[in-house]
């Protein structure tokens, strides 16, 4: 299963440990993490479910540019990391 | 309860006292809060968040300083297939579809528990009759034809700062919109009528000027107890109405500018609005370094210049928008800048008082009664 982390920034907010999520896209991945932490989605995704223009999401150590639909694969051995882009802060 | 006043910072949350300026609670602190809101009739505190990277967020409470509920703030509606982008008329930059930032949060009236008003940038206007649980677009406003012709003024893209319940029916509500001018519905949104008209645009000419929809009112407040009497902070001077917002009459002369954000009207008296005057668009300070407040008391022919108790030199504070406030005696008001300073007046205006000088920059400032 791929595993997902969060930006430790993102814990003051809520509360989000490292977790091992069901997924053949980033998409359903991300969704199912959202499924176990209620109130993450909004933190990580706008109202029409892209990323937030200053987040980022890394796949293995590379940043997914389609940032809008989320529809890279991911394999089940894959690391995908939240965090806050540089710009924005 | 003493009043508070309900303070919303770049970074923080506060309440303070109007009196001594003692900080009762802190809330977010460290976090963006671009407006907040107390709601008498359920005794509930609203604060929007903008966080620079997690999105826009709402909060609600009952007790500042405890814990705040989370609830879901206005999202706005799939964006439809096929539809093209909006574009900015000025710049053809394309506006977002999808909440940027919450800029107005306002009761609606004492026959409508439950309901709230908010206004977003860019432009969408949502309402919600669960005390903010659940929030809907207002469809019959964004889906005008006219929208079209709205674009940024201060902010890259159209946004609602200013929305008037009438207290005489509930279901009349008076929004103004940077930039976009001023918009009325008779049937609690169901159907929305540009009015505003008389307003005057400055970088155009002739009957252009007057384009209703073009206009970039910076702030709008109506009389309480006499509600056909609106006023409005325009980019290009202080406008009044008296037939209820649908016409606007220029006043030309107002102490050092007629240029600025904030403005209050006394509850009572139509006649009575304060300023809070900047040197103009491209040079948003005080003139000559001197901060005053400007009031009339006859409706816009003549102003005070206040300055008692007021930083006379080197002073280059901004008030925003939602940063000048008045309480619901007219007596007590209070304006908060982009420098961090709060002050207040228990004798409208005459002797001001400083509370703070080292608040975050201040984007809202209300009275908690």
């Amino acid at each position: 299963m791929p595993r997902v982390s969060f930006t430790r920034n993102l814990q003051r907010h809520i509360n989000c440990p490292e977790i091992a999520v069901d997924g053949e896209t980033l998409r359903e991945a991300l969704e199912n993490a959202f499924s176990e932490y209620p109130g993450l989605r909004g933190y990580i995704l706008n109202d029409q479910g892209g990323l937030h223009k200053h987040m980022a999401v890394i796949v293995n150590g590379e940043a997914t540019l389609d940032r809008e639909r989320l529809a890279q694969p991911v394999q089940p051995q894959d690391e995908i990391y939240v965090m806050q882009a540089l710009s924005g802060g | 309860m003493n009043p508070k006043l309900l303070i919303a910072t770049r970074k923080g949350l506060f309440s303070i006292s109007p009196s001594n300026g003692a900080v009762d609670t802190t809330d977010f602190l460290g976090d963006p809060v671009s407006i907040a809101m107390f709601d008498a009739r359920t005794g509930f505190y609203f604060a929007a968040l903008k966080h620079g990277h997690y999105g826009v967020k709402l909060h609600r409470t009952q007790t500042l300083g405890g814990e705040w509920e989370e609830v879901d703030p206005p999202a706005y509606p799939p964006f439809p297939e096929g539809r093209e982008p909006d574009r900015c008329p000025m710049r053809g930059i394309e506006i977002p579809w999808q909440l940027e930032q919450i800029w107005a949060l306002v009761p609606g009236g004492e026959d409508q528990p439950g309901r709230l008003w908010c206004g977003t940038i860019p432009g969408g206007l949502f309402k919600s009759d669960d005390n903010g649980e659940n929030w809907t677009l207002v469809e019959s406003l964004w889906n005008k034809p006219e929208r079209h012709k709205w674009m940024g003024g201060g902010y890259d893209y159209p946004g609602i700062h200013s929305i008037c319940v009438d207290p005489r029916d509930s279901k009349r509500v008076t929004i103004a919109v940077s930039c976009g001018g001023v918009w009325q519905t008779e049937d609690d949104g169901a159907s929305w009528n540009q009015v505003g008209h008389g307003l005057r645009f400055d970088y155009a000419e002739g009957d252009e000027a007057y384009d209703p929809v073009s206009q970039d009112p910076h702030y709008m407040v109506q009389c309480r107890d006499q509600p056909d009497n609106y006023w409005i902070q325009h980019h290009n001077g202080i406008f009044k109405s008296t037939d209820g917002a649908k016409t606007f009459t220029e006043i030309n002369e107002a102490g050092p500018s007629v240029f600025g954000f904030g403005v209050a009207v006394h509850p009572q008296d139509p006649n009575t609005a304060w300023f809070a005057p900047a040197i103009k668009d491209e040079q948003r300070i005080p003139v000559n370094g001197e901060l005053v407040v400007t009031r009339t008391r006859d409706g816009g022919n003549r102003f005070d210049v206040l300055k008692n108790g007021l930083p006379q030199e080197h002073a280059y504070d901004l008030v925003y928008r939602h940063g000048l406030a008045i309480d619901s005696t007219g007596d007590q008001l209070a304006f908060g800048s982009t420098t961090g300073s709060l002050w207040a007046t228990a004798d409208q205006g005459d002797q001001w008082t400083t509370l703070s000088s080292t608040l975050p920059p201040i984007y809202s400032v209300g009275f908690v009664e």
